[in-house]
């Protein structure tokens, strides 16, 4: 959490700890290696490489934690109902799930970026891309929590809850939902890093985050060029800051599931 | 004269790696090189993709050939050809003792079967469509001494280069080709396999008419693999472990890798014929605020965003030098065409700014605003995954922000990329690449005509809508029927100029033509044409690889 915190600060000083911005290009300096003004050097159109790094991880772990709430607020309202009604009502909904969880996520994102606006600016762009993840992205956390759900209803507890004649919505805010803050916590910690890599994995592909607003996975785009890595090993500084990051997610996802 | 005569003295300099070396020639031994694609068809008259069109160089049998390093057009299976009647006939002698790759000699018949086939509008030859003029098609008529006459029912300027894209086949060849194993050809090879998703493998002709100064009958080489790789970046592994023999249009990138291991090996040929362009969205019924159209339909609006762009900078930067700033539509390596006339484009701001003013916007507090007050800002979309092109866009968002205009970069799958720009008409501008395969003006028809589809800033027009457009649709007509050749230049350089005057389309870069070729590979010498490398395939050959110290 330290590390995570750490990173984060760091992009919100952004302004201060790198003052010649994201977007500048020096233009007489590109691929520069690292040096005092640049200290992790400049891309290839001179853009100093700590700012966008430090950007990129400001915009990422910005976004990611907003969509993987986003996703699981829409799980949870789907999984428990499906799980808690039970019948019909559960068997559309588990229907409804698989089908999401089916449907082929890069496609349908491609799509819905091509069906966007053109002239939204680079941070409305990322907001919506985001926004589009947390909703594409609410089928994992739902099936996860409907087995929840359906574990709790028939506890006895929920059994004693009902029968000492508490309402439904009662059941659920009071009884149900506390227990099962563990996996809806657990869901949400393990939706942001995979929100974080699907970013990614649009940015590489070139559909992400819009110029000149950096994202990790454009920052990863330039991990291509296998060359220009091995002889500026500095350019593999956004992937050793992803692959931290997602490693405290990793650690931190079982001790939300432990509490 | 023939147009391309005219260029005659303008080849040399192209030539880039000097005179093929042609000592000591070795036979036997197979090629190697990638396809980027699944050939689509291998029947050569229906060829329209790149693996189609490299299939058919190599196989087929053509009447006239354009040679690729000096942009003349030399005899191949027609051994001489005359124009008639002001450009409304040609007639081929054609050559004697010519067979197909199972020995069957060619026939006249033949000649006239395919061109038939070719000008027929039901088969639907992309070859064939440059000859589509009104209802009428052409006739094809055989006479004595292996002579075929083709007529056409109005001039055709330059019809010549239109033979170099046509294979002649027979009706049997024609028949096989479902079965390319078994489909006899006239090239200098003809197809033995083919595994899709794996390669495509070429053998060599045995009755091949052609045979070098000293008589030795060509191709060299026993065969041709083509391996099918779509990732270019596997392509120049394959190609530094030794596995494949050269690499044709490659990007500057991977040729800067290239040359960093291998210098020796990397050829730069110069500017070649692919720019990378912008244009704005001029179509009257576009899904786009009306105020922005009036930005976009202001010659001073374009011509200032022309200026505000610093061409120089994308060259260096994105193109490591390995592309020059644009000057026009038609670029300099196109030696003949090119109008030496147009002035060379000069990055502005300060240009940019007046003429912006002139024109009625404001600039203050940084930020550019129209007569009505509405902040100067615009989206230009391009196709995603293209690395050069995301980054120009980035460089052009810079120069742009210098003189107020916010640009908004967007990039799109190419399929909804060309939704848009082709039937929705719902962008703002857009930044794509031209690949321009043929010299001649009237390839590119298709493109200048205001009531053509592929009209890049407002396609299919019923009339044309500026008077500018409709004294371009009248120039490129009249020199399509022009015969004389300084007519046909004197009519397509006015088109140029009033092009680069009116800045419909922003020309950018000219990228060079960028290629590999193994050190072993003889007689190489790529040229700015397509196919570059492999433009004289029945010459080249391979030398043996040199044993290490010891062996």
């Amino acid at each position: 959490m330290t590390i995570l915190m750490a990173v984060y600060l760091a992009g919100l000083a952004a302004g201060r700890l790198a003052p010649a911005g994201y977007a500048r290009q020096f233009r007489n300096a590109p691929a520069a290696p690292p040096s005092r003004q640049f200290p992790l050097g400049t891309d290839e159109l001179g853009r100093d490489s700590f700012a966008r790094l430090l950007y990129g991880s400001l915009v990422s772990l910005s976004l990611a934690p907003a969509a993987a709430a986003l996703a699981t607020i829409v799980g949870a309202a789907i999984g428990v109902s499906a799980g808690y009604l039970g019948g019909w009502a559960d068997i559309c909904l588990a229907r409804l799930i698989d089908l999401f969880l089916s449907v082929p996520w890069l496609f349908l994102l491609m799509s819905a970026r091509a069906a966007l606006p053109l002239n939204v600016g680079p941070l409305e762009s990322v907001t919506i891309t985001f926004l589009l993840l947390g909703l594409l992205g609410w089928a994992a956390p739902a099936r996860v929590l409907r087995a929840a759900t359906k574990n709790l209803k028939d506890q006895d507890f929920i059994t004693q809850a009902k029968a000492r004649g508490c309402r439904p919505l009662r059941v659920l805010a009071t009884h149900l939902l506390p227990n099962i803050r563990p996996v809806l916590a657990a869901q949400y910690c393990m939706s942001i890093p995979i929100f974080i890599l699907s970013e990614a994995n649009l940015g590489f592909l070139g559909l992400g985050v819009a110029e000149p607003l950096p994202s990790w996975g454009g920052l990863l785009a330039g991990l291509q060029n296998i060359d220009a890595v091995v002889n500026c090993p500095w350019r593999l500084a956004p992937l050793a800051l992803l692959l931290l990051v997602m490693i405290c997610f990793q650690i931190l996802v079982p001790v939300e599931d432990a509490k | 004269m023939k147009p391309a005569a005219l260029l005659v003295t303008l080849l040399a300099a192209q030539s880039l790696g000097g005179a093929p070396s042609i000592s000591e020639p070795v036979r036997g031994s197979e090629l190697r090189f990638c396809l980027h694609s699944e050939p689509k068809t291998f029947n050569p008259l229906m060829a329209s993709e790149d693996s189609d069109e490299a299939i058919r160089y190599m196989t087929a049998g053509v009447l006239i050939r354009i040679n690729r390093l000096t942009q003349v057009f030399e005899p191949e299976i027609a051994e001489s050809w005359r124009i008639l009647d002001s450009g409304r006939k040609i007639e081929f002698k054609l050559r004697e003792g010519v067979r197909f790759s199972d020995g069957t000699p060619l026939t006249p018949a033949d000649v006239r079967f395919t061109l038939r086939a070719i000008f027929d509008p039901t088969t639907h030859s992309p070859a064939g469509d440059p000859f589509q003029i009104g209802k009428q098609q052409p006739t094809v008529t055989e006479l004595s001494g292996r002579r075929i006459l083709v007529s056409f029912p109005a001039p055709m300027a330059g019809v010549e280069r239109l033979f170099d894209q046509i294979a002649v086949v027979s009706q049997r060849s024609l028949e096989l080709s479902n079965r390319p194993g078994e489909m006899p050809s006239l090239g200098s090879f003809h197809v033995a396999e083919y595994r899709p998703g794996s390669y495509v493998l070429l053998v060599r002709n045995p009755y091949y008419w052609k045979k070098d100064t000293a008589g030795r009958q060509l191709p060299y080489l026993d065969s041709v693999r083509l391996l099918i790789q779509q990732n270019r970046d596997l392509e120049l592994m394959h190609f530094l472990r030794g596995e494949t023999h050269m690499i044709d249009s490659m990007n500057a990138e991977l040729f800067e890798r290239l040359s960093a291991k291998r210098p020796d090996e990397a050829h730069d040929a110069g500017r070649s014929l692919e720019s990378e362009q912008m244009w704005f969205n001029q179509v009257a019924g576009a899904p786009i605020p009306e105020y922005r159209k009036e930005w976009f339909h202001s010659r001073e609006f374009r011509q200032a965003i022309s200026k505000a762009i610093n061409r120089a900078d994308l060259a260096r930067m994105v193109y490591w030098n390995r592309a020059v700033p644009s000057i026009g539509p038609i670029s300099p390596a196109n030696l003949f065409w090119f109008n030496g006339n147009l002035p060379a484009p000069a990055c502005d701001p300060k240009a940019a700014l007046k003429l912006l003013q002139t024109a009625g916007f404001s600039f203050s507090g940084s930020k550019l605003s129209d007569r009505q007050g509405n902040r100067v800002e615009f989206s230009l979309i391009t196709n995603s995954g293209n690395k050069s092109r995301e980054q120009i866009a980035a460089m052009i968002q810079q120069d742009l922000d210098r003189v107020g205009i916010r640009l908004n970069v967007v990039t799109l799958d190419f399929t909804s990329l060309i939704e848009r720009i082709s039937r929705t008409f719902n962008y703002e501008s857009c930044l794509l690449g031209l690949v321009n395969v043929d010299l001649d003006p009237n390839a590119q028809t298709n493109i200048w005509l205001s009531s053509a589809s592929n009209h890049p800033w407002n396609p299919s027009q019923a009339a044309p809508e500026t008077e500018w457009e409709a004294e371009i649709d009248h120039l490129i007509q009249a020199q399509a029927t022009e015969v004389s050749p300084r007519q046909r230049k004197a009519l397509f350089d006015r088109v140029q100029k009033i092009v680069v005057k009116e800045s419909p389309v922003l020309y950018l870069v000219d990228k060079n033509s960028l290629s590999a070729v193994s050190s072993l590979l003889g007689n190489a010498s790529p040229a700015m044409l397509h196919p570059q490398t492999f433009w004289n395939i029945e010459r080249l050959y391979l030398r043996k690889r040199p044993e290490a110290p010891g062996q």
